[in-house]
């Protein structure tokens, strides 16, 4: 049976600026997926509840304020809190590639800097969903 | 979690009731698939629903159902009720693909563990709901929330999906739309049992209001109201005598216009009128229940979603066995047109009615069964 992939695009941190975010969400949609959009200044908590009550396959997160440090790890312990282990993180936005090695040892599949041609991102989500 | 691979029926429904919300979501994505291993639980779930009044909101693109539906939420919140809320975006006709952005506006209640908010896309359905939304209403209604709103997508003027899901009909409207003319246009504008003017601090919304009034005020001397209207004005004769121009013309005018529907103004942006909305919500829910209509409105209601299901079946079972490939080669003859609809119609029913029924090889105590 096929399943309709279904992604959470959110917007964690203060920064305002989600045209990154808008970009991807209507690049998977015409990839055929699903796409919760939940709009600006997420708290992590917020994001792992809607990512349970929508029950997605995906979270993809955009930050350009620079706290992708602090807030990016924070989504993935809650979600271990949780019990939630079949969920696929990336991330995506103004990130130091110094800081990709850490991301990704948090759980943190995979991040898409500026620039990233919008297939790989849909071709890595096809490729690496966890359920 | 212990409900993938093949869950436990009865261990889902206690976890469902129980209101895990990790259950309760992936229940609702295994309906939406049509998964057939969530068959089970639903069977289970099913005594477990009824309980929840179900509201739906619908109204035009843009016209402030997610944030209205946002702050009827709070004012239910505040009130002790706790809601399940199902917001329909419409998928790609192209990819499948949708974006669902109901949840924007309904960020206030994100962390409040006494709303669940699930989002869903159309996957096909033309009628302004998705067609797991009555699974996902009982499934939402099983997990023990008492009040469930349904948001459609932006409905044009014929999405009435609704009225077969919804026991209260919230139609909301906005200034700036058109002029009177789409106030006695048939659909949409047929269905509400309360109508809403939103985004009220705008000019022309006394005259949405005006114009609103006018079409029950006639439609009820017309029709005595009609289906819809009937139940949210309480009266069980329709055009009866009293109902005619002249029978209004008698009638105290406080006492007719308490018959109709009533039409409230809101700006949800800021709140104003929604506690107004939540009390005319509630008072329909009252008059339903004490006039016996909840249980009629109910059992239409059942009966449509049991006829659409049936329909599914037989066309899904006709199309797996021989008369699918017939079904096909007579759909060439048609487009050559070698064949008429009407005779490649008998000649289907001819195979249905030679098979016996194409249910016949179901057994007859449980109807509902998956297919093969």
């Amino acid at each position: 049976m096929e399943r309709t992939i279904r992604v959470l695009v959110a917007k964690p941190g203060l920064d305002g600026h989600d045209r990154g975010a808008k970009v991807i969400a209507r690049a998977l949609r015409d990839a055929g997926m699903e796409v919760v959009y939940t709009g600006l200044r997420q708290t992590p908590e917020q994001i792992v509840q809607a990512a349970v009550q929508e029950d997605v396959d995906v979270i993809a997160m955009s930050i350009l304020s620079g706290a992708h440090n602090h807030l990016f790890p924070r989504v993935t312990e809650l979600l271990a809190e949780k019990k939630v282990d079949d969920v696929l993180v990336i991330g995506g936005g103004v990130i130091p590639e110094g800081d990709y090695e850490f991301l990704k040892s948090k759980g943190i599949a995979a991040i898409f800097g500026p620039g990233t041609p919008t297939a790989t991102t849909v071709e890595f989500i096809r490729t690496h969903l966890k359920r | 979690m212990g409900d993938r691979g093949a869950p436990d029926p009865e261990g889902v429904v206690d976890l469902i009731r129980a209101g895990d919300a990790r259950t309760i979501a992936r229940a609702i994505t295994r309906a939406e698939s049509g998964d057939p291993g969530v068959e089970a639980a639903l069977r289970l779930l099913h005594r477990h629903t009824g309980k929840a009044h179900v509201v739906g909101v619908t109204g035009p693109p843009g016209s402030g159902k997610s944030t209205l539906v946002d702050k009827l939420v709070k004012t239910y919140r505040e009130r002790g009720l706790s809601v399940g809320v199902v917001a329909v975006d419409p998928s790609s006709p192209f990819t499948g693909g949708a974006v669902l952005g109901d949840r924007i506006r309904m960020q206030g209640r994100a962390l409040d563990e006494g709303v669940f908010i699930r989002s869903l896309a159309t996957r096909g359905s033309l009628g302004g709901l998705s067609k797991a939304c009555a699974e996902t209403v009982r499934i939402l209604d099983a997990a023990g929330y008492e009040r469930v709103i349904i948001e459609t997508v932006g409905v044009g003027q014929s999405e009435v999906d609704i009225v077969k899901l919804a026991d209260s009909v919230l139609l909301v409207s906005v200034p700036g739309l058109g002029d009177d003319i789409q106030a006695i246009k048939a659909g949409v504008m047929e269905i509400g049992d309360v109508f809403v003017v939103n985004k009220a601090d705008r000019d022309g919304a006394d005259r949405v209001v005006r114009e609103i009034r006018a079409m029950l005020e006639t439609a009820w001397v017309n029709t005595g109201a009609g289906g819809r209207l009937i139940a949210s004005g309480g009266a069980h004769h329709a055009a009866s005598p009293s109902n005619t121009a002249a029978g209004v013309a008698d009638e105290d005018p406080h006492a007719f216009l308490a018959k109709l529907p009533p039409v409230l103004k809101t700006v949800a942006e800021t709140g104003e009128g929604v506690g107004a909305l939540v009390e005319a919500v509630e008072a329909h829910r009252a008059k339903l229940v004490e006039s016996g209509l909840l249980e009629e409105r109910r059992k239409a209601n059942a009966a449509a979603e049991l006829k659409a299901a049936l329909a599914a079946r037989v066309l899904a079972r006709l199309e797996a066995g021989p008369a699918g490939a017939e079904l096909l080669r007579l759909a060439g003859e048609l487009a050559t047109r070698e064949r008429d609809l009407y005779d490649a119609l008998e000649t289907l029913e001819g195979i249905l009615s030679a098979s016996g029924s194409p249910l016949a090889g179901r057994s007859g105590t449980n109807p509902g069964q998956a297919g093969d």
